[in-house]
C-alpha cells in the first residue's frame, strides 16, 4: 500500500481546483457544485467553502445519488440502497461542476450526467475529481484534476475524507496486497 | 444496512426490522424522484411489470402502475373483468399465461388468501402481493409506516390505534406486521364481532392489545388508522346497522380531540365518509390520507426496485 496524498496534499488540491473552477468560466453567479454520493458530495462542500472564502460568493451546492442511473443494476445481483438526491436550485442555464473523488471507467459520470439533465438544461457541465486513475470505458475526461495516478486495473484507489473517515488520505492498494 | 435478498413480497409478517427499514430508506429517495421536473429514472428500463388484478381496485393498481413507470418499466395490465378469468380460467391457467408472457415482476391482487404464494411457487417472476383476501397487503403496511414515521419520527413506544373491521382487514394485519417491528404499541378497537376471536379473548401478538371502548383506546394516542367498513357486514348480521357503527366507532372530531395534539388520522381508502370517518376529519388538518396516496407510489417504487435487483434463483 502506498499513500498517494496526505492531508496537506488534499487541502492544496482542493484549494487549487477551487481557483481553477472560477478561472475557467469567470461567471461565479452562474456556478453550481454538485457532488456525487458518497465522497463527491463532501468534496463539493469543501470546494464551495473555498470559493466562498476566495470570492465572497455563495455557490449553490447539491448532492447526486446515481444508483437509479447505473448501467449494471441487472448485473451486480443485488440492489444497493438508493440515497436521496438533493438539488435545492434550478440547474437551468447554470455551469454545473460535477464533483467526484475518483475518476476511473467514467460510467459513474455518464450516469450523473443523465441524472442531471433530468433536472433541467445546464449551460455547461464540468467535471472535477480528486484523483484520475485512468482506464476509461467511455469518452469522458475531467476538467479539473487533483492528481493523475497511473494504476493497474486490479489496483484499488481509496479516498478517505475527514468528514466520513476521520482523516484526509488517498491510498493506492495493489492487488497482491489485498486488504 | 442489510443486503436485500428477498425474491418476493408476499407479507411482512416474517420480515426483520432491518428489511422494513431498507424499504423505507429506499422509498425516501424514491419520493425525491417523484418531485422532479422529469418524474422518471431509468433503473427498470427494459423490465416488464405485469399488474394482475383479479379483484377490483383502482388506487392500488394505479399506484403500482405509476411506480413502475417512474422507474421506466414496461407495464402490462390483466384485470379480472374483460379477461379470460371471467370466462372461467383457473388461477393455474393464468399463472401459465403469466409465465409465458415473461414479466420480471407480477403484482397481484386476489380475493383468495394465499393466492400470491401459489403464483410465486410457479413462476420465475418476482411476485408482489397487492392484497390477498383478508390475509395481507404488505405495500399498504409499509406506506403507513413511512407516512407515520415522516410525521412522528421514530415509532418506538408510539401508540397507534387501529379502529374498525380488523377481522376482515388485510390492511390491519399488514399494519401490525410492519409497525410492531418498528417499536410501535398498537391498540385495536372495534366491534367484538369484527375482531378475530383469539385476539378478542386476549391472545394477541406482541405489542398489540385490544380495547373495545374506542374513546379509551384513543385517549393520549399518537395516531389513529380508521379501517374501511364493508357495507355487507351489516347485512351479514355482524353489525346492527351502519348508523349504529358510525355512532359507536366512527372517527369524529370529538374522538380525534382525545388523542395527543396534532396526532394524525390515516385511512387506507376508499372511505365511507360519515360511517367509519367523518368528512370533517377526513379532510381536516390532522388527515394524512392524501399523503398516504403519494407515499404509496414511493413505497411501491422501492419494492419494484429492490426485487428487480435480485437475480432469479
Amino acid at each position: 500500500m502506498a499513500v498517494l496524498f496526505g492531508a496537506d496534499d488534499v487541502r492544496r488540491a482542493i484549494s487549487r481546483i477551487a481557483h481553477e473552477i472560477v478561472e475557467r468560466d469567470r461567471d461565479v453567479p452562474a456556478l453550481a457544485l454538485v457532488g456525487i454520493r458518497a465522497r463527491g458530495d463532501l468534496l463539493a462542500a469543501r470546494l464551495a467553502a473555498e470559493i466562498a472564502r476566495n470570492e465572497g460568493a455563495t455557490v449553490p451546492l447539491g448532492a447526486l445519488d446515481i444508483t437509479l442511473y447505473r448501467d449494471d443494476l441487472t448485473r451486480i445481483g443485488y440492489a444497493p440502497t438508493v440515497h436521496r438526491t438533493e438539488l435545492p436550485f434550478s440547474v437551468d442555464d447554470r455551469v454545473v461542476v460535477l464533483v467526484d473523488d475518483v475518476l476511473y471507467t467514467g460510467r459513474t459520470i455518464r450516469a450523473a450526467m443523465d441524472a442531471l439533465v433530468d433536472y433541467g438544461r445546464p449551460r455547461a457541465i464540468r467535471l472535477a475529481v480528486l484523483v484520475d486513475r485512468g482506464h476509461r470505458d467511455l469518452p469522458i475526461r475531467a476538467d479539473f484534476v487533483g492528481k493523475n495516478v497511473p494504476t493497474q486495473v486490479t489496483d484499488d484507489v481509496r479516498v478517505h475524507l475527514a468528514e466520513a473517515d476521520g482523516r484526509d488520505e488517498i491510498e493506492l492498494v495493489r492487488a497482491e496486497e489485498g486488504v | 444496512m442489510t443486503t436485500w435478498t428477498r425474491r418476493h413480497v408476499l407479507s411482512t409478517e416474517d420480515w426483520s426490522r432491518a428489511e422494513i427499514e431498507t424499504v423505507l430508506e429506499n422509498a425516501h429517495a424514491m419520493a425525491e424522484v417523484l418531485s422532479r421536473p422529469v418524474r422518471r429514472a431509468p433503473a427498470l428500463h427494459g423490465r416488464t411489470v405485469i399488474l394482475f388484478f383479479a379483484e377490483v381496485s383502482t388506487r392500488t393498481r394505479v399506484s403500482f402502475e405509476l411506480a413502475a413507470k417512474a422507474l421506466s418499466a414496461d407495464v402490462v395490465n390483466i384485470t379480472a373483468t374483460g379477461s379470460s378469468v371471467e370466462k372461467g380460467e383457473t388461477l393455474l391457467d393464468t399463472v401459465r399465461t403469466l409465465q409465458a408472457l415473461g414479466g420480471d415482476v407480477v403484482v397481484m391482487r386476489h380475493s383468495a388468501a394465499g393466492a400470491p404464494y401459489f403464483v410465486a411457487e410457479r413462476t420465475d417472476a418476482a411476485v408482489i402481493n397487492a392484497g390477498d383476501g383478508a390475509h395481507a397487503h404488505p405495500s399498504q403496511g409499509l406506506l403507513d409506516a413511512y407516512t407515520l414515521r415522516a410525521k412522528l419520527g421514530d415509532l418506538e413506544g408510539k401508540r397507534i390505534v387501529i379502529v374498525g373491521d380488523v377481522l376482515h382487514s388485510r390492511v390491519a394485519r399488514s399494519d401490525i406486521h410492519t409497525l410492531a417491528p418498528l417499536g410501535a404499541e398498537i391498540t385495536l378497537s372495534g366491534p367484538p364481532t369484527l375482531m378475530p376471536a383469539a385476539w378478542r379473548c386476549g391472545s394477541l401478538p406482541e405489542r398489540v392489545r385490544y380495547e373495545p371502548d374506542v374513546d379509551r383506546a384513543l385517549d393520549g394516542a399518537d395516531a389513529v388508522i380508521a379501517l374501511r367498513l364493508q357495507r355487507e357486514r351489516a347485512e351479514a348480521g355482524l353489525l346492527p346497522s351502519l348508523r349504529e357503527y358510525a355512532r359507536v366507532w366512527g372517527i369524529t372530531e370529538a374522538r380525534v380531540a382525545r388523542m395527543r395534539p396534532e396526532a394524525p388520522v390515516l385511512h387506507p381508502g376508499p372511505m365511507n365518509e360519515g360511517i367509519e370517518i367523518d368528512a370533517a376529519v377526513a379532510h381536516g388538518p390532522r388527515s394524512l390520507i392524501e399523503r398516504q396516496v403519494t407515499n404509496g407510489v414511493a413505497i411501491r417504487m422501492a419494492l419494484l426496485y429492490l426485487l428487480a435487483g435480485t437475480p432469479a434463483s
